[in-house]
């Protein structure tokens, strides 16, 4: 008996797993059936739940495990019309830990690799608010950024800092949102009147320190070098800048380390600049 | 022609952001039911690695989606070049109760 199967259409390393419970298998007892989704999905597996009658959505995939309490024999592999490898593998007997040991040879065998757990921190544009004013191209230090046909877009997200949301604390339209991010509305919240005010508020501080905060920070850093040169302290200067660059990563949110290699306004506006000329090349 | 409801659960796997107890609820009320689902490990994770599975997922569109903040998911997919549809729902699992998103997961289409 045939058993009607998703499609799968993706990369060969892709590794998925279908919970059957369809035509020709039992259904998976509680609470056995929770815990097993709740431990695939823990070690990164995506997981489709298939039951007897009601279409299930599409599956994307290299490599799919189907488990299920099937009522006749299955074989152990077989390629899907896709040319999917499909593997079948019963539950019968199993408990959730066993079903993951299993689930984790059959990837062995299928020559997937191992997925590496990575918190996926990047940046999501809101197009419905960004003005495309290049201010978090300029500001990143990483090149996450890029512009293609004369639009902002995130290019290269894995160069992203870990919980650096920086570019969004300069985002004058809050138009940029980190998903893993604790607080709103750079999580995803909805925008408020506060919120930008606050945004406001940055424009005005910016101003108050002379225009921008790098041309601040240059200066400072300046005045502690002239300081440097005169009083020969070298630990009181470097104590004095690292306070600066502290309350300026506290008004940002940004991760210390990232404060130390601020760019210099020259430097900002000639990464935009280059960006610009190269996506209209 | 009535479609026929499908439901994406995202489990965040990879930060805190969700409380534990709404997505592990959500999940075992969405295991309890009859209604085929697919549970993904992070949106997220998907999007930034251009996952053409989002794509198939949106399908026409008669999608519920447990998650996190509407903006967000919908940037997500946007992402990759999806765009989602004006008929699928999102459901907040930073924000509301397990009950209300199984409510909202479980109710049939009406066309």
């Amino acid at each position: 008996m045939s058993i009607p199967l998703p499609l799968a259409h993706s990369p060969k390393t892709a590794f998925r797993i279908a919970l059957y419970e369809g035509t020709g298998a039992d259904p998976i007892p509680q609470p056995l059936r929770g815990e097993i989704i709740t431990a695939l999905l823990a070690k990164g597996y995506p997981v489709s739940v298939i039951k007897p009658n009601r279409p299930s959505g599409p599956i994307v995939a290299g490599t799919l495990v189907v488990l299920g309490l099937f009522h006749e024999d299955k074989p152990m592999e077989a390629d899907s019309t896709e040319g999917v490898k499909v593997y079948f593998r019963s539950l019968k007997n199993l408990n959730a830990t066993e079903m993951l040991a299993v689930v984790e040879s059959t990837r062995t065998m299928a020559e997937v690799p191992e997925r590496k757990a990575w918190k996926p921190w990047f940046p999501v544009i809101d197009y419905d608010r960004c003005t495309n004013c290049m201010q978090c191209l300029s500001f990143c230090l990483f090149d996450v950024y890029a512009v293609k046909d004369g639009k902002i877009n995130v290019q290269n997200n894995s160069k992203c800092k870990t919980d650096c949301p920086a570019c969004s604390r300069v985002c004058p339209e809050v138009a940029i949102l980190f998903p893993k991010y604790r607080h709103g509305p750079i999580n995803g919240d909805v925008v408020s009147d506060d919120d930008l005010r606050r945004e406001n508020m940055k424009v005005d501080i910016s101003s108050l320190l002379g225009g921008d905060i790098y041309a601040a920070l240059r200066d400072r850093n300046a005045k502690f070098k002239s300081r440097f040169n005169k009083e020969r302290d070298a630990d009181k200067a470097l104590e004095e800048r690292q306070k600066c660059l502290v309350k300026l990563g506290q008004l940002l949110d940004i991760p210390a380390e990232l404060m130390a290699g601020l760019p210099t306004q020259q430097q900002i506006e000639a990464k935009a600049s280059a960006a610009m000329a190269a996506s209209s090349e | 022609m009535k479609q026929p409801l499908r439901v994406l659960y995202c489990h965040c796997t990879y930060a805190k952001v969700v409380p534990d107890a709404t997505k592990l609820a959500v999940l075992q009320g969405l295991s309890e039911s009859d209604i085929p689902f697919e549970a993904v490990p992070d949106l997220c994770e998907m999007s930034a690695k251009q996952d053409p599975c989002l794509q198939q997922l949106v399908g026409d569109g008669n999608l519920r989606i447990a998650a996190c903040y509407p903006r967000a998911v919908k940037w997500l997919f946007h992402a990759v070049g999806v765009t989602l549809p004006e008929s699928v729902q999102v459901l907040n699992m930073r924000i509301d109760t397990p009950e209300s998103i199984l409510t909202a997961l479980k109710t049939e289409p009406t066309e």
